[in-house]
């Protein structure tokens, strides 16, 4: 009782403490804040700007060398707009690529066959313990600006042009019997519905694991094919690109500096993908396969009901970090001069000198980028861990 | 009839070791498998036939030797170069004194490092501009860490006390370092001059020391139950770990100075390192964040009920047990930041790549972008590589995933 009555001071009193750390962190905190915010002032009052993003709707001046619609005279704004599509055009293509490229090297890596299997350790190895920067720099100098000039350039199938200026593609021209393909597409797409929806009730009732697109996914292929030979004009028409003067014209083309970061992107990430997959594979024990083949289920069966349902939760989480870490990368376009969203936001910098603001504005779109991309896929991971909970 | 059945004989296994059967087992199993192996041979054969053609006919491997001390010190003044050999003995016998002393992967470690000094001293026999004080310099040094390491042998059992004295002397090694190399007065060398692998190392060195304190005390801050200390170190890691490192290096070197009052001024490279630090501490914290996870609220209240305070239940019950377990996590930290230190090539620094980026545009070596891409990315992969090596070997000897 004795011992009760007697308070303990407040300084060792848990609570007060608590609060009292806090105050104290906070103070800190600000008071750096504070003197940085003053320093910031007095150092942007030396160099004669104030803070503000007035300069954004004045005309930018200066030229960009690929993206979307945009004139010198236009302004900032817009050209960091230009840049921000850049940005995410390589980052998508870059991930696409990165995954295909992963997802075989990560199953070769797992393969029986000993070549194979070295072969892909191999490539991981190498790409995986090399800077990116260097890669880039590379295919860019030493690759791609050494290849033929226009007038040699290499030909694949005839129709792709490689050289030192870029690589040229055929496009895809719609025509007018797109319409009439769309809806032979359009009665495919019911048509395998009804299917699927037939398949899994008779799954159902059979109580028997199978696979549910079965009927539906021939079905539409045929339809879709189908159509494709009877509609009287073909959906697409090529346009191949034509050399005509000094340089190609039509068709779609690739500038050196995007091949070259895109390359660059998809081989780096694509070694750590590689790995992850591989991780995500070797992660499922091995009881699991032996249960499987032990009541009947045949390989693909295993591969589709018993592996991947608990490789990919696995896979999901450091695959989103690796997606965006090339998005994060893809600045690197900088050092080959792409104009991506740092290298454009760079150039407003040098034009303006209105660094900070700049700054904010990349770090944002960065930020909007990478905050989207990790909400999207911890979204898709609480969805393909729903049954486990 | 029953006799006959029981003295049948069973004929033994095939053969399945030797050449051939394991060529059958691992490369032609079965149909696909052989299709596979000779695709992939036939890629292979032409890939490495063009890649021998290139490198032995055409590629002019000149510009390598010739400019090796550009790859090696940069723009160094040479007559100030005994420096940076006082901080390689320095080093030197600090793995050699370790290796004697804590045995097992350390002297591995040890052993591994003089080997690869005796292999460059007798490999650069080849090129015939390196003069012969070099590799005995390179030499001079493996017999130092040789001699240390005996003499760390020895001591263990004499004097047992050497452990924390050689702890303190690979901290005390850092701040020697650096000022070793900067020097004072008239003959200072100033960190503009610093360069080529030795600035690589310098700043991987300081970001991996730096980063690592700063990310324990960030995943703290981080798991923190005070409200406020969670708040801001978690606004920390996720806007630094949201932006790419390239943003941080170039506001630490335009934006930096705006901050700064008029009369710090802080120099170039200082200002790359600590962007590199400010940004590795946030992923780092990250994977220590993962550690502390993992380890069981019991041990927290174990600690509580010994009487220990927050801080002595960190340092003595949760971080050991924390760390152990992400340690494949941490040295992929540390490779990624050896690696992200090229980027400073892009600020203007003249690291191992920024040298390369230098000597490309020499008119001198004009068009040798390949051979000179090719022997910094091997460079690299090396240290890399090795960095991975010994971090498997950590894991092992330290039982991770095993309890």
């Amino acid at each position: 009782m004795a011992l009760n009555s007697t308070t303990s001071p407040f300084w060792r009193d848990v609570r007060v403490l608590r609060v009292l750390l806090q105050v104290l962190f906070l103070i800190g905190v600000l008071l750096l804040a504070g003197i940085l915010y003053a320093n910031m002032l007095s150092g942007l009052n030396d160099l004669g700007l104030t803070l503000n993003l007035d300069f954004l709707q004045s005309e930018a001046g200066f030229d960009i060398s690929e993206g979307i619609e945009y004139e010198p005279s236009d302004t900032y704004l817009q050209a960091f707009w230009v840049g921000v599509v850049n940005t995410l055009k390589v980052s998508l293509i870059g991930i696409v690529c990165a995954t295909i490229l992963g997802l075989i090297v990560g199953i070769a890596r797992l393969s029986s066959n000993w070549l194979i299997r070295t072969v892909a350790a191999i490539y991981v190895e190498c790409f995986r313990n090399i800077p990116l920067l260097l890669q880039i720099l590379f295919w860019y100098t030493a690759v791609i600006l050494q290849l033929p000039r226009v007038r040699d350039s290499i030909s694949l199938f005839g129709d792709v042009f490689i050289n030192q200026r870029g690589v040229y593609l055929p496009a895809p021209e719609p025509t007018s019997g797109l319409r009439i393909w769309g809806v032979y597409l359009l009665v495919g797409l019911i048509v395998a519905a009804i299917l699927y929806v037939l398949r899994a009730r008779q799954l159902r009732q059979l109580e028997l694991p199978g696979f549910r697109a079965k009927w539906a996914l021939p079905a539409f292929l045929i339809i879709a094919l189908l159509g494709w030979f009877l509609t009287p004009e073909k959906p697409f028409r090529l346009d191949p690109p034509v050399l005509r003067g000094f340089n190609f014209v039509g068709g779609i083309s690739l500038s050196p500096e995007f091949s070259a970061l895109l390359i660059g992107l998809s081989v780096y990430t694509g070694a750590f993908i590689a790995e992850v997959v591989r991780s995500g594979i070797q992660a499922v024990v091995k009881g699991q396969r032996e249960a499987a083949k032990a009541v009947g289920l045949n390989e693909s069966q295993i591969l589709r009901l018993v592996v991947l349902p608990q490789a990919v939760p696995i896979i999901v989480p450091p695959l989103t970090s690796q997606y965006l870490n090339l998005a994060k990368n893809s600045s690197l376009a900088i050092a080959i001069g792409f104009p991506d969203v740092f290298s454009i936001g760079n150039t407003m910098m040098l034009q303006t000198g209105q660094s900070i603001p700049v700054f904010a504005m990349i770090m944002v779109s960065y930020l909007i980028m990478s905050l989207t991309t990790s909400a999207a896929m911890n979204w898709y991971n609480r969805w393909i861990n729903r049954v486990r909970r | 009839m029953a006799e006959s059945e029981f003295t049948q004989e069973i004929r033994p296994p095939k053969n399945t070791i030797g050449v051939l059967p394991w060529i059958k087992e691992n490369l032609f199993s079965s149909w696909y498998n052989t299709l596979l192996t000779v695709i992939a041979l036939g890629i292979l054969f032409f890939l490495l036939k063009g890649v021998f053609t290139w490198a032995f006919t055409e590629a002019k491997w000149e510009v390598i030797p010739a400019n090796l001390q550009l790859f090696a010190i940069g723009a160094y003044p040479i007559a100030e170069v005994w420096r940076v050999w006082i901080v390689l003995y320095t080093v030197c016998a600090l793995i050699g004194l370790s290796g004697g002393i804590w045995g097992g992967l350390t002297l591995r470690f040890a052993v591994g490092i003089g080997g690869c000094g005796i292999v460059c001293a007798f490999l650069s026999m080849g090129i015939s501009t390196l003069g012969w004080a070099i590799r005995a310099w390179v030499l001079g040094g493996v017999a130092l860490l040789a001699a240390l390491l005996f003499l760390g042998t020895r001591s263990v059992s004499v004097f047992p006390k050497i452990r924390r004295w050689v702890l303190v002397g690979w901290l005390l090694s850092f701040p020697w370092t650096l000022i070793m190399l900067r020097g004072f007065g008239k003959n200072a060398v100033l960190t503009t001059n610093w360069g080529g692998l030795l600035l690589t190392l310098i700043l991987a060195a300081v970001g991996i020391c730096f980063c690592f304190p700063l990310g324990v005390l960030l995943a703290l801050g981080r798991r923190s139950t005070l409200p406020v200390v969670k708040w801001v170190s978690t606004a920390y890691i996720e806007i630094v770990r949201g932006v790419p490192l390239i943003t941080i290096l170039f506001m630490a070197q335009i934006v930096i100075p705006i901050f700064m009052s008029d009369n710090i001024r802080l120099d170039k490279v200082l200002r790359a390192m600590l962007g590199i630090t400010l940004f590795s501490a946030a992923y780092m914290a990250e994977n220590v964040r993962g550690g502390l996870q993992s380890i069981p609220r019991g041990q927290y209240e174990a600690a509580q009920a010994v009487g220990l305070n927050y801080p002595l239940t960190m340092l003595f019950i949760v971080l050991p047990q924390a760390l152990r377990s992400v340690i494949p996590a941490i040295v992929g930290q540390f490779i990624a930041l050896f690696k992200d230190t090229s980027l400073v090539t892009i600020v203007g620094l003249l690291d191992l790549l920024g040298i390369a980026k230098t000597v490309i545009a020499n008119p001198d070596w004009l068009g040798l972008q390949a051979e000179v891409y090719i022997f910094v990315a091997a460079i690299y992969f090396v240290f890399s590589y090795s960095m991975s090596y010994v971090s498997q070997r950590i894991e092992e000897a330290l039982g991770v995933g095993k309890i």
